[in-house]
């Protein structure tokens, strides 16, 4: 068995700037474990640009981000495995993984940092009846396709989804020649950004259809065509207005999931909202020592957030193995209420030191004149007046010493948006 | 009359622009001046980063992802591709190499984005 102080499991930019930052912090022995060929994560394949705006001030594109990371990493001398997949996280921090030359690997941590990254969510989530010709592939995957290996995976497409990338999607198959022929998306609205409506969809024409989904995929070998209709308001679809749309390749972008499988196994408990885990304003899970950052604990929409979040929990996982004793220190929830579906932190620990924290959360639906209000025991210690909130945008709610002490003394702590 | 949606913050106020007077753009629909700014710009001079790829020869990875180093014309997108197809560059490429000089006398390169090594 193989001992590490840090060991980061997944060297996406999340595991980067952990690394870079428990580094940093004076600790020497971090590992870094990476599936992958190379470092980077999901950047390597976001060739697009509009990467590192509030970290840098500059747009970078995902692989320009993602290598300004990688040589902090390597000016270091910070160790990384690649071609590693980690099989198994136990609770007493063994790990188990597997790598292509070495073939099993023990090692033993005194913390864990997960950031392994999120996954699309499986097509079998998508409900579509009809045969499963050749065709049919996840946003994710045909942006690998066409930005790593420079393959085209088809050339008249349609798009189900309108998350950023199926967006990002339908310019980047356009840029190569294919003809996007509709993005349908099931609810109102879409859960992406304006700018990428505006500048992947709108700028090339390309229709927007709300409240429109799939209700068939024609074809054997290959997909020949898809049947699109409307929604009523309990999203089932009116058949009576379905049309054909002609096309070679239909391509699902219906969101992403934390990928969770280790934190399960090693008995961190999850949220069923974010399907991250739970952490607390430490970002350590329910299980001692195992911390987690990135898309992992929640799905980020701006990388910037997530190196900001990475960097606090490798500053965090030294403070932790380098304490003399682990003392448990009892920590308050924080509610998610009223328009607000979750909080990342779930918890904040009790009579911790006075210091800013930022709050993290997601609206369920779109709100407009509204305000985000943190409250403990009654009283308002946070009221941040937003003219619009919608499910595609993380909020941040950036709170000061003062205003964390005293949520830190409170019994009941709620967040909550308020119309005004 | 043009309508635009305002990228710049996530309201994406719908503005209307009017622009039958070149001197004397009028926008209406904005909630905040950024607003008038980029209807006014939309109609005068629309500008796009654009990225793309360009095949490597004798490289660790078959493709290498590129960027317009500034911005360039809207109208210019599709001609800018052109440039691209059937460009071949030699690895090793690395960020910020040249990979098109001067797009259709915009002043503007095309620069690589990611650092391709040599297979071999
Ligand atoms: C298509 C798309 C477009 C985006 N566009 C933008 C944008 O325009 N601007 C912006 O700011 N942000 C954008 N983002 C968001 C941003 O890229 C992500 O939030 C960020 O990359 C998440 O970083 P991460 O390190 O948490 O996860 P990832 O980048 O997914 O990294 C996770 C890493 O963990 C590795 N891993 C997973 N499991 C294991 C295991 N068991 N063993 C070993 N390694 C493992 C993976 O191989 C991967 O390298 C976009 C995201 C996507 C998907
Ligand atoms: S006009 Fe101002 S408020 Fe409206 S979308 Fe643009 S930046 Fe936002």
């Amino acid at each position: 068995m193989k001992n590490v102080r840090i060991l980061i499991i997944g060297g996406g930019p999340a595991g980067l700037a952990a690394a870079i930052s428990a580094y940093d912090k004076g600790e020497r022995d971090i590992l870094i474990l990476e599936r992958e060929d190379k470092l980077g994560g999901i950047l390597n394949q976001c060739i697009h640009n509009g990467f590192g705006l509030h970290t840098f001030k500059e747009e970078l594109t995902g692989p320009e981000y993602a290598q300004r990371f990688i040589d902090q990493v390597n000016e270091r001398q910070i160790k990384y495995l690649l071609n590693t997949t980690v099989i198994r996280v136990e609770e007493n921090l063994e790990v188990k993984a597997l790598n292509e030359e070495e073939g099993l690997l023990n090692i033993k941590a005194e913390a864990i940092i997960l950031s392994c990254g999120c996954r699309e969510r499986p097509r079998g989530g998508v409900n579509i009846a009809g045969s499963r010709g050749s065709g049919i592939y996840s946003a994710g995957t045909a942006q690998k396709l066409v930005n790593i290996d420079g393959l085209m995976p088809g050339k008249e497409v349609v798009i189900l989804g309108s998350g950023d990338i199926g967006l990002i999607m339908a310019r980047r198959m356009t840029f190569e020649g294919a003809k996007v022929k509709a993005v349908v998306e099931l609810l109102p609205y879409s859960s992406g950004l304006n700018r990428n409506i505006v500048q992947c969809l709108n700028d090339f024409d390309i229709p927007l259809m709300f409240s429109h989904t799939v209700v068939d995929i024609k074809g054997e070998d290959r997909v020949t065509s898809v049947v699109i209709a409307e929604v009523d308001d309990h999203l089932n679809p009116k058949m009576e207005t379905a049309q054909e749309i002609k096309c070679d390749t239909l391509l699902l972008s219906v969101g992403l999931l934390p990928e969770n499988e280790l934190a399960k196994g090693a008995g961190v408990s999850l949220s069923r909202i974010t399907r991250g885990a739970y952490v607390d304003d430490n970002l350590m899970t329910s299980v001692p020592g195992i911390f987690e950052c990135g898309n992992v604990l929640h799905v980020h929409d701006l990388v910037d957030f997530v190196s900001l979040e990475a960097k606090e929990a490798g500053e965090k996982a030294v403070e932790y193995i380098n304490e003399s004793e682990h003392i448990k220190i009892d920590r308050i929830e924080i509610k998610a209420e009223d328009g607000v579906r979750y909080v990342v932190p779930e918890f904040i620990l009790k009579n911790n030191d006075a210091s800013e924290m930022t709050l993290k959360m997601r609206v369920g639906n779109v709100y407009r004149k509204t305000k985000i209000v943190v409250e403990a025991d009654g009283e308002v210690i946070h009221s941040k007046p937003k003219q619009i909130v919608t499910p595609g945008e993380m909020e941040t709610i950036p709170l000061k010493s003062d205003e964390v002490l005293k949520l830190r003394n409170a019994k009941e702590i709620k967040v909550y948006l308020r119309s005004v | 009359m043009k309508e635009f949606i305002c990228i710049n913050c996530p309201l994406g106020c719908h503005l209307v622009v009017d622009d039958s007077d070149k001197n004397n753009v009028k926008v209406t629909g904005y909630t905040c001046l950024r607003g008038k700014q980029y209807g006014i710009d939309e109609v005068l001079h629309p500008k796009r980063m654009v990225t793309s790829s360009v095949i490597v020869l004798n490289g660790k990875m078959p493709v290498v992802s590129v960027k317009t180093k500034e911005a360039i014309p809207k109208g210019l997108i599709f001609k800018s591709l052109e440039l691209l197809k059937g460009l071949k560059i030699e690895a090793p490429v690395h960020i910020g190499d040249v990979v098109y000089q001067n797009i259709l006398d915009t002043g503007i390169d095309f620069v690589a984005t990611r650092n391709v090594e040599r297979s071999k």
